[in-house]
């Protein structure tokens, strides 16, 4: 409600600064046909951006600053009798109900007579502070609105200014990119750096045994060793490249080199459709038909295969690459100069010894960029393996067994309730800052080679 | 003489026969290597059609649910209440209020079970010896609710008969349409004989009819009636979690990318943002749950399980998408369309705002939409900030506790009751597919038409 009548406050300042600046301007032009700098419409925009920052200021000072002013002045409220037979929860759960109280919403139960009184003055002070704020806010807002109008005349360079200002906050949206990288290596390494205040980084790094004790208290912790889930994720991408490298890079050179235009035009987009089709529905295709399918086919040939295992997981994994692997590797296939293939066919190679002999060679360090993104995916892929993996964290070779990932553990230790205060859900951090750096270094690498290649035939 | 040139003539066929066997050997190559091309076509193309066909038959058969035909009687013996208040015996609307409240409690506290037996004995045989948790079976638990609403809606419903349609229980429909092999033994059987064969008469006599099951797209999910389970909650909180990427990532996105394609100049800052993009593009999606599970929830203390959180952490997500797609279309827009606006004398962002944006509106549309539609079949990250809890209500602000879709699919592919929830997991997926191919065919046709009008 707040929110609404303060959105609809500023959006009414915005209009009648623009409007103003817009037709102080139009009263330039009209007085003595003097060529003004900048149109109307910068001046609009210049007393508008004059009138919005003072007040978005002050607001965003009381969004950061005024739920502990508030807070602050909840405590004074409270008789100090009552402040000292209270510690810290019970302050809150005072401080809670007050703020129920003076909200009128959520309130349970009788209340002493000092909660009603320390209720009423806090929705009186809240009242008084939301509307001083407020007042504040636009008196400001109106201060710089009749300052930047007084200031337009017709040499005033308010082009400019605008678009200094639209320059700044397109820097601003582009920085959002770092601040979303900063974010995340932030809490990542200061939450594993907690969980490493529990585990020892050894333990964790070269432990071999999973066996987080979810009830654990401190003595009894469990083993968070990460070997046999790195060694899951590995198997599992080991089995998934298998399959997508070699039909992804198949079809790519089908359909760059061999396919007919009109085979082309349809079989592009159907793989492409691959591509967009969300991974949980991958890891439901995965547990109810691929796994089950893999099981009856080894009772077949005699293979004991589980429904649900690195084999189940890593295949409908190399599935969902197919068209990741196809598609880099179709862009990097059609920058390989027509010269090097003309010289192949000049010399009497048939269309396949062309592709295998001159065409791969050339797109091999590309292809293999790639390749190593493909890789990165697939260790970073979470549904498929969450549903069809069978999370059995344990240091095994056999890929017909259950097995557990990296993505499939922080999921099970992160089970949404986030008070972040033992190993066990602390570790969530520690596994994915494993997973940020092994994902980057690939990217990295990868983003590399397939630069360096460009490079070569441009 | 003539003997070198019989020689010559004899070493010129062997080469001869060589080189023609030897060709015989690269062709057969080469359509063999073509072949190993087709196949591959041939095989992504097939795992497309095979997972399509196997959730679309698989999911078919929840798309008609079972309804219950009774006819219930109000009756007064099993329904002791005081009759409703009326709002003339009252002062005021306050007691009035307080007096009608008392009296709903009073006729929730009625059992209602018994209403529901009695119906469903009198659709029965006359002379079927089957108890009261049996009979009950049939129905879905949540039908005594649907008729105590009828019966508080309408009091003088009291002493009266009605016709009354209510869903048959998950395990009543998981029998009629044969998930379950009826073949199986009683203690495999989830429902007792005696109700097994009162369920087929029922389905002879036409007191159970199929019908579509409108249930999945009217209901929220729920647990104790699962036959009743439906998207409505999923689906308006993926709606709320969508509105937040449109209004945050794509005019964010937009910009950055403006910025970096036609005013950023060369430096270490921009490179690195550039550098950034392009990694965060690659970041496993789990890691943008970590990153809102440590930031959002932990450190700002937004509400968790929120729509907010989720559509926050989903618009770091799709930012780098947007931003690159937007920038490949800003790169596509011709030179002279530049150079005319800068040579009329308009200013750069004069330039790039009125003249470059405007012919890139189809492109960044179309990669918008497309981004949009990949946010929302993400599911890890979700699972990280809460999402998966078991939420039986509307989300009507973001703030409140809401499942997205793809999160739903989730939950449903784990429940116990796997005969009923499985073919109802891939009804939630195909409904998925349809928003997303949906999202993507309405960015098809846009881009065509913006384009031709262009």
């Amino acid at each position: 409600m707040n929110a609404l009548i303060v959105a609809g406050l500023l959006l009414v300042l915005l209009g009648v600064a623009y409007q103003s600046g817009w037709s102080r301007s139009r009263g330039l032009v009209t007085a003595d046909g003097v060529k003004i700098h900048s149109r109307p419409q910068y001046h609009g925009s210049f007393v508008a951006i004059w009138a919005m920052v003072p007040t978005l200021v002050i607001l965003g000072l009381w969004a950061w600053f005024g739920g502990g002013i508030t807070r602050d002045y909840t405590v004074s409220l409270i008789p100090t009798d009552i402040m000292m037979s209270l510690d810290q929860v019970g302050l809150n759960a005072a401080i809670a109900r007050i703020g129920a109280l003076a909200s009128g919403y959520g309130v349970t139960g009788e209340s002493p007579a000092w909660e009603q009184a320390a209720g009423d003055a806090l929705r009186s002070f809240q009242m008084l502070t939301f509307v001083g704020v407020l007042v504040l806010a636009l008196v400001a807002g109106g201060a710089a609105l009749v300052y930047a109008r007084s200031r337009i005349n017709a040499r005033l360079r308010a082009r400019n200014a605008v678009e200094r200002v639209v320059n700044l906050a397109l820097l601003a949206c582009s920085a959002v990119a770092i601040l979303t990288t900063v974010g995340i290596v932030a809490s990542l390494v200061s939450e594993a750096f907690r969980f490493f205040t529990f585990i020892h980084p050894f333990d964790f790094f070269f432990g071999t045994v999973w066996n987080p004790n979810n009830a654990g208290s401190a003595g009894n912790w469990g083993s968070y060793g990460l070997l046999p889930l790195l060694s899951g994720t590995l198997m599992i991408t080991a089995i998934a490249m298998l399959v997508a490298v070699p039909v992804g890079l198949m079809a790519a050179i089908y359909l760059s080199q061999y396919a007919p235009a009109q085979l082309r035009a349809v079989a592009k987009p159907m793989i492409e459709i691959l591509a967009g089709i969300p991974t949980i529905v991958f890891g439901f295709f995965a547990l109810v038909t691929v796994g089950p399918f893999l099981r009856d086919l080894g009772n077949l040939v005699g293979l004991s295969i589980n429904a649900t295992s690195a084999l189940t997981a890593g295949i409908v994994m190399g599935i969902m690459i197919i068209p990741f692997v196809s598609s880099l590797s179709d862009d990097i296939l059609n920058q390989v100069p027509r010269t090097l293939r003309d010289g192949a066919y000049g010399l009497g190679a048939t269309q396949s010894e062309t592709i295998r002999n001159v065409l791969l060679p050339a797109a091999l360090p590309g292809i293999v960029g790639a390749f190593l993104l493909a890789v990165s995916r697939a260790i970073g892929e979470t549904m498929i393996v969450v549903l069809a993996a069978g999370n059995a964290p344990v240091l095994r070779g056999n890929p017909f067994e259950p097995v557990a990932t990296i993505t499939v553990s922080i999921v099970n230790q992160l089970t949404g309730d986030t008070d972040f205060t033992g190993p066990q859900s602390l570790v969530g951090f520690a596994l994915g800052l494993t997973l940020f750096v092994i994902t980057l270094g690939l990217n990295i690498v990868a983003l590399y080679i397939v630069r360096r290649f460009r490079e070569q035939y441009e | 003489m003539t003997d070198t040139l019989s020689t010559t003539r004899q070493a010129s066929i062997e080469r001869t026969q060589r080189i023609r066997a030897g060709l015989r050997r690269r062709h057969m190559g080469e359509t063999i290597f073509r072949g190993l091309g087709l196949a591959a076509i041939v095989l992504a193309l097939g795992f497309v059609a095979l997972l399509f066909v196997d959730v679309v038959r698989k999911g078919i058969p929840a798309f008609t649910q079972s309804n219950l035909h009774l006819a219930v009687n109000f009756d007064p013996e099993l329904l002791q209440v005081d009759p409703a208040p009326t709002r003339t015996a009252f002062a005021s609307q306050a007691e009035y209020n307080a007096a009608s409240l008392k009296w709903q409690r009073d006729v929730a506290m009625l059992n209602w079970n018994k209403v529901v037996e009695a119906s469903l004995r009198t659709a029965a045989p006359a002379d079927i010896e089957i108890d009261s948790r049996q009979i009950l079976s049939i129905a879905e638990t949540d039908a005594r609710h649907d008729i105590r609403e009828m019966f508080v809606a309408d009091p003088s419903l009291l002493g009266r008969t009605v016709e009354v349609e209510v869903l048959a229980s998950a395990n009543a429909a998981n029998w009629i349409k044969g998930n379950i092999n009826r073949s199986l033994g009683d203690a495999q059987q989830q429902l007792s004989a005696p109700a097994r064969a009162l369920i087929d008469t029922f389905v002879e006599d036409g007191t159970i009819s199929n019908g579509f099951a409108w249930s999945i797209f009217t209901n929220v999910d729920s647990r104790a009636a699962p036959a009743s389970a439906g998207l409505l909650g999923a689906f308006v909180g993926t709606l709320w979690m969508m509105l937040i990427v449109i209004i945050l990532a794509v005019p964010i996105g937009v910009a950055a990318a403006v910025y970096l394609e036609e005013f950023a100049p060369r430096s270490r800052l921009t490179d690195l943002i550039e550098v950034n993009i392009n990694n965060l593009a690659a970041v496993p999606s789990i890691v943008f749950g970590l990153l809102g599970a440590a930031v959002f929830i932990n450190y700002m203390h937004l509400p968790i399980s929120a729509p907010l959180v989720g559509g926050l952490v989903l618009t770091l997500m799709t930012l780098p998408t947007i931003i690159i797609a937007t920038r490949g279309a800003l790169q596509g827009v011709s030179p002279a369309l530049r150079q005319a606006a800068l040579g009329m004398g308009a200013s750069r962002t004069q330039m790039v705002f009125h003249h470059v944006l405007p012919v890139t509106f189809p492109s960044i549309l179309t990669a918008t939409i497309i981004g949009v539609a990949q946010a929302l079949g993400e599911t890890a990250p979700l699972l990280l900030i809460g999402m998966k809890a078991f939420v039986a209500s509307v989300p009507l602000t973001p703030l409140d506790q809401a499942t997205a879709l793809p999160v739903q699919i989730y939950l449903w592919q784990g429940n116990e009751n796997r005969n009923f929830f499985e073919p109802r997991t891939a009804a939630a997926i195909m409904v998925l597919l349809a928003v997303m191919i949906l999202l993507n065919g309405v960015a098809i046709y846009l881009r065509s038409r913006l384009e031709k009008r262009a």
